[in-house]
């Protein structure tokens, strides 16, 4: 098939894919290297690209990592699933937009502001996009496309991604589920060998223990937390 | 602060396709002015912030009382324009729909956080009422200031009579809205020769609001704790960082114009498309936008009239500018004729640069300072692009 677009590094400084022809897909369509085909097609080739490139990774962003909207649990819980039918895939997500200082941990996470950092420091190939707001996740596919060989799919809430190879619109937790099938499916064509297995913990983030929580932890962000009941915190700036 | 009593309306929510295309409309007489409060009206906006000057100040005037009718929640009039723009900047922050309007040097004192916008993803929509911004001192009709904002990545629609202000304003906050455009429209037309002047408006019932502002679909967070991530204000969503922070500012302005070329469509769903054509083919076409479209338009009456073979072309988005619908309306015409209300011919600039053969883009005429602009001017230039000799004295 032709390619408006194709895996980077597209160099220093490309132009946008909307710039070079490519259109958002209509209802019903996805997005493939910028042209427009079904969702079925665009999901097979994520899906050989999730199972063949190395270090497949998803990166969920805000909207899929907090349970604020009714159909968000869901759409979570599916995500779960797809990684667990991705050999050897890993999480790191992508939980707000800010820079990070002084320096961001790319085992832990990625960042709009400098995604190539996780890609390159991670070595991954292939990578998923879900639940990152549309501005943010156009940014970060771009860099991306600039200055990596990463294969990029997005799942997207509401129109889709020009900027990636693969691209997903009006996504809902069937979608999701329907891409792990398919997932499988090659992945017995392939002839690769996987049990169903969860993603390893995030490596770099510690075990979270609430019962000794105090507004300190939560360092410049205290001012938000509420006080308990009967609780006078007479360290305040 | 004394409160305001004012009615609570029970209006009826609808797609903005049914506002624009199917809800029966009645004819009514009124100025620029009133056709742009009343499709604020009709928008169901959340917020209109004001500072007067002319001629925009009767707009925006009409939106307070539009607010003291009930049809808007917030209305307030801010310091100066620098003021009245960043606290637009701001009130988008909390996933609004918003409303304001300037002029000439209003505009211009208001830039600093208008060109900010399209960046910082703000949907709101800005009626520009055109004026003098040169010295000396003028409040007369002159559209120059247009050429400042064509360069910040909003959208540009400009109305060439009152019906277009009514329509253009109206499909704007739903062009400005959409998840894969989200950035300023700024409806521009002429002061005093649109703002003041009267003309037939068809509206549809006011009883009919543009459904809700849905703040969750949205390219960004909105700025509030139950949007993840809560977005706090000191963490900027840009800062200087390590190198690469470079690289996202020039994506950043890389993605601002793409939501600028994504307007597109919506332009031609909502106002059917960025230009309106006449007579293609012919040897001399005349190309306008805004208030100078009118004088065109009856310029290319007269030449029908007289047989000859003039063609007219309107444009009505600025940004994004329709170059390819441009190229195609031009490509077999000899001549292009540019009428404008400013001195340094911005549309010229833009179509000459539009088309392969710039050099049968003819300069002017214009005129500014807020002279008005006589149809026989552009028939003198029709009749001298076509040999044709006459006896008309400018």
């Amino acid at each position: 098939m032709s390619k408006k677009i194709s895996v980077g590094p597209a160099g220093y400084m490309p132009q946008s894919a909307p710039s070079m022809g490519v259109e958002l897909a209509p209802e019903g369509s996805a997005l493939l290297y910028g042209e427009t085909v079904t969702p079925e097609e665009a999901m097979r080739d994520a899906a050989i690209a999730l199972l063949t490139n190395d270090n497949p990774t998803i990166f969920p962003g805000p909207q899929v990592l907090w349970d604020w909207k009714e159909d968000v649990a869901e759409k979570s819980a599916a995500i779960l699933d797809l990684a667990s039918e991705i050999p050897n895939c890993k999480i790191i997500p992508m939980p707000d937009y800010r820079p990070k200082y002084p320096k961001i941990d790319v085992k832990a996470e990625i960042n709009p502001n400098h995604p190539n950092l996780t890609i390159l420091d991670n070595k991954i190939k292939a990578c998923v996009f879900v639940g990152v707001h549309c501005h943010y996740a156009n940014l970060t596919l771009r860099m991306i496309r600039a200055g990596t060989s990463c294969y990029t799919i997005a799942l997207c809430a509401y129109m889709g991604h020009e900027e990636a190879m693969a691209s997903i619109r009006d996504l809902h937790a069937s979608d999701i589920t329907k891409f792990k099938e398919i997932i499988i499916e090659e992945r017995n064509k392939l002839g690769i060998k996987w049990e169903t297995t969860l993603p390893p913990e995030n490596p770099s983030l510690p075990k979270e223990d609430n019962s000794t929580l105090s507004p300190a932890d939560y360092g410049e962000y205290r001012s938000l937390i509420m006080t308990k009941k009967g609780e006078h915190i007479t360290d305040a700036e | 602060m004394s409160a305001i009593t004012r009615p609570v309306l029970n209006k009826k929510q609808v797609e903005m396709n049914h506002l624009l295309h199917e809800a029966p409309r009645e004819k009514h007489f009124i100025t620029g002015a009133q056709a742009m409060a009343e499709a604020v009206k009709r928008a169901n906006v959340d917020m209109a912030i004001a500072y007067p000057i002319t001629p925009q100040s009767e707009v925006m005037h009409l939106v307070g009382d539009v607010f003291a009718q009930g049809h808007i929640k917030e209305y307030y009039r801010a310091e100066e324009e620098l003021g009245t723009m960043s606290a637009i900047a701001g009130a988008s922050r909390a996933g609004i729909r918003l409303f304001t309007a300037t002029s000439g040097p209003g505009l211009l004192r208001g830039l600093e956080a208008i060109v900010s916008w399209p960046g910082h993803r703000v949907p709101a929509v800005l009626g520009i009422l055109t004026r003098v911004v040169n010295a000396p001192l003028s409040i007369q009709p002159d559209n120059i200031e247009m050429a400042y904002m064509m360069h910040c990545g909003a959208v540009m629609l400009h109305a060439e009579n009152q019906q277009d202000t009514f329509d253009f304003t109206l499909a704007a906050f739903a062009i400005a809205e959409k998840v894969d455009v989200y950035i300023p429209v700024a409806v521009a037309t002429e002061g005093f020769f649109v703002t003041h002047a009267k003309g037939y408006v068809n509206m549809m019932s006011e009883d009919l609001v543009y459904k809700e502002f849905d703040p969750v679909a949205s390219p960004v967070p909105a700025m509030d704790n139950e949007t993840p991530p809560a977005r706090i204000q000191r963490d900027a969503p840009v800062q200087k960082s390590n190198f690469m922070s470079y690289l996202i500012h020039s994506v950043w302005q890389q993605e601002i114009w793409d939501s600028n070329s994504r307007a597109m469509k919506y332009i031609y769903e909502y106002l059917g498309g960025p230009i309106e054509v006449q007579n293609p083919g012919s040897d001399v076409m005349i190309l306008a936008s805004g208030c100078a479209a009118a004088q065109a338009r009856e310029a290319h009456r007269y030449a029908q009239e007289d047989g000859l073979s003039v063609g007219f072309v309107k444009v009505r988005a600025i940004r994004p500018f329709p170059r390819d619908e441009i190229r195609e309306a031009l490509k077999t015409a000899k001549t292009v004729i540019v009428p404008e209300h400013n001195i340094i011919g911005w549309l010229c600039t833009e179509v000459k640069a539009a088309i392969p053969n710039g050099g049968i883009v003819h300069e002017g005429p214009r005129v500014f300072g807020g002279m008005t602009l006589p149809v026989e001017l552009i028939m003198f230039e029709i009749y001298e692009a076509l040999g044709i000799e006459h006896k008309m004295k400018l």
